[in-house]
């Protein structure tokens, strides 16, 4: 394993009564990336998250994590990494004050330095005003933060959020993805399974997508674009009165143009990067009436569809 | 684990089932002391032992402190133990603390040993409640043989209580719902202490006879038979034990009378302290055996159960 890798999983395989839930997965995320972990419900994704967590052992393959094997070390594993569960609980006749120092206590974090740090969490979690409250009162997203605080008290070098802004508000929702976004400058590598497909595009650095206990494409959504869509990631609709051979030819040699279709007067065009300045040029310069020109982006949706879509 | 154990004993000395429980172990002792002060006057106690007449002596129409205390503590271990690690399932708790750097059997022994000592504060809170009141009652004060016999009982009543938390924790550890390993545990509870007392007999009857006019022999058949299916229940295990060791005298003590009529009348009477804990030590070791059993199944199982969040 790399210095720059801190996870590594080699054919991690699980099975509940008989059914593979987890089938031969190989994954890899760097050191201060943030990791999506995306796939359908039922995928594998909680599955794999307790494997690497040592919180349930694979039936066949290893997994390293922080150079250790939580199967073996599982105790070192978890001095390292952070994790919030899916559906995160706390007890509820403790404050959340409260249930982040009993977490500091069992991760043997001082007494003084753990009482600053929950200050800090629950005011960047937002949670400053209800830290008070008992915890039983608490609303999912109030929750949902709290859980990401509690992941994070004991500075960990990974932390794994199992769909963190499930049943937050859409400000909360802006303010825990921001939270996330900031956490590799502070040395935290973050790996999050999430369907909101529109923030793990905006946040993460590379995206693994998983089905039926496979990963299906790994990699950054660059990566993902251009193998979901062998002809790239943009396409670009020109609409012009005279959609000739010759006009064709002249787009087809801009760098960076995979394929051009003609549909009637509309020309579509794929390529790996927003190319409208060049194009609209071209056609100009070629003397061509140009009427109208649109882009469209494809997004994780596309390609998270498309992969789904086939299936 | 430490932390796990304080965090444990505190939630249970803050929780409404520990002051409800100490109500509860408060009108014990009070009715207890009550009927004793009834009943202790016509007592037939022997030489030596009137102090413990406030624990054995029942009132008119309230049964002796013991019978409570019987009754009383399998509800406390039940009470102590039947949430113990499904609540934390389902709250949510669990796969956030396991995934903390701790070993999963300290969660489970943290919560064991918490129980232990909450339980433990209150026996010894209501023997030492009906000790103090006791020598203000009768102005008689204990002998350090009766003070000795008094801290087996409580060591005892521990460790009966110990079995019923440690059952109630295994109930906890295999059902999921909180509601199933309560009604579970209260079944096995009235079935071991209610329903053993009426089968017993009924078994005995129907394996052992009794025709008219039968032989000395054949009624202690019958009455051993009877005997052995009710040692089933660690309840009559703990009765026998709290009698031999607070009923000393072995004219009243309904054990040895059947075991054998005749032997009040042979044995010296009554009998020292390490005599009785001879007599009850098989009590006692099955008592332990069946506490150890409980815990170590619900650990086994425990340790080997899939977490997940959901």
């Amino acid at each position: 394993m790399s210095e720059k890798t801190v996870i590594e999983t080699h054919g991690l395989t699980k099975n509940y009564d008989g059914v593979t839930v987890v089938n031969n997965l190989n994954l890899r995320v760097a050191r201060n990336e943030i990791f999506g972990l995306l796939g359908p419900n039922g995928a594998g994704k909680t599955t794999t998250i307790l494997m690497l967590m040592g919180l349930t052992e694979p039936a066949s393959g290893a997994a390293q994590v922080c150079g250790f094997d939580p199967t073996r070390e599982p105790l070192k594993v978890k001095r390292l990494v952070g994790y919030m569960p899916e559906r995160v609980g706390f007890y509820e006749n403790l404050t959340p004050r409260e249930n982040l120092k009993f977490i500091a206590r069992l991760n043997n974090i001082d007494e003084s330095e753990s009482t600053s740090m929950i200050e800090q969490l629950l005011e960047a979690v937002g949670l400053s005003e209800a830290a008070d409250l008992a915890a039983g009162k608490f609303s999912r997203g109030m929750k949902q933060r709290l859980g990401i605080a509690d992941a994070l008290i004991k500075k960990p070098e990974v932390v794994i959020l199992d769909e963190p802004t499930a049943g937050l508000d859409p400000v909360g929702i802006n303010q825990i993805i921001d939270l996330i976004a900031g956490l590799p400058k502070m040395g935290t590598t973050v790996i999050m399974s999430s369907h909101r497909l529109h923030e793990v595009q905006k946040v993460c650095h590379s995206i693994g997508i998983l089905s039926r206990g496979k990963t299906v494409v790994q990699g950054s959504l660059d990566q993902l674009g251009r193998q979901a869509f062998a002809n790239g990631r943009y396409r670009i609709e020109v609409e012009t009165t005279q959609p000739t051979p010759q006009l064709i030819n002249i787009i087809e040699e801009i760098s960076g143009v995979t394929k051009v279709e003609t549909k009637g007067g509309l020309l579509s065009i794929s390529s790996d990067s927003d190319l409208r300045a060049e194009i609209s040029k071209a056609v100009v310069q070629g003397n061509f009436p140009l009427i109208e020109m649109r882009i469209q982006e494809f997004s994780l949706d596309d390609i998270y569809m498309k992969y789904f879509h086939e299936d | 684990m430490i932390t796990i154990l304080q965090k444990e004993l505190a939630d249970y000395f803050s929780s409404i089932r520990f002051i409800v429980l100490f109500i509860l172990v408060l009108l014990a002792s009070a009715a207890g002391l009550y009927a004793s002060f009834q009943g202790i006057r016509t007592a037939n106690l022997p030489e030596g032992f009137v102090f413990l007449g406030l624990f054995t002596t029942s009132g008119e129409a309230i049964p002796s402190l013991i019978n409570l205390i019987t009754l009383l503590v399998p509800i406390i271990g039940i009470a102590l133990g039947f949430d113990a690690i499904n609540s934390e399932r389902s709250g949510g708790t669990l796969s956030r603390i396991l995934s903390q750097p701790v070993y999963r059997d300290d969660v489970i022994n943290g919560k064991f040993l918490a129980g232990i000592i909450t339980l433990s504060l209150m026996m010894a809170a209501t023997i030492l409640i009906v000790f103090g009141y006791g020598i203000r009652l009768i102005g008689v004060t204990p002998t350090s043989e009766e003070a000795l016999r008094l801290f087996f009982y409580f060591i005892f009543t521990v460790i009966y209580g110990a079995f019923w938390m440690g059952l109630a924790m295994l109930f906890s550890v295999i059902f999921r719902r909180i509601a199933y390993s309560l009604v579970t545990s209260i079944g096995v509870w009235l079935f071991l202490s209610i329903f053993i007392l009426l089968i017993a007999p009924a078994i005995a009857n129907n394996l052992a006879p009794i025709a008219e006019g039968a032989t000395t022999a054949e009624l202690i058949r019958n009455v051993g038979l009877e005997q052995t299916i009710m040692r089933f229940s660690p309840n009559t295990l703990f009765s026998e034990a709290t009698n031999a060791l607070l009923l000393p005298a072995l004219g009243e003590n309904p054990l040895i009378i059947a075991i054998s009529p005749a032997a009040a009348f042979l044995l010296p009477n009554p009998l020292s302290l390490d005599q009785s804990l001879l007599f009850i030590w098989p009590q006692l070791t099955a008592m332990i055996a069946l506490s150890v059993i409980c815990f170590a199944t619900s650990y086994m199982v425990f340790m080997r159960q899939e977490i997940r969040a959901t």
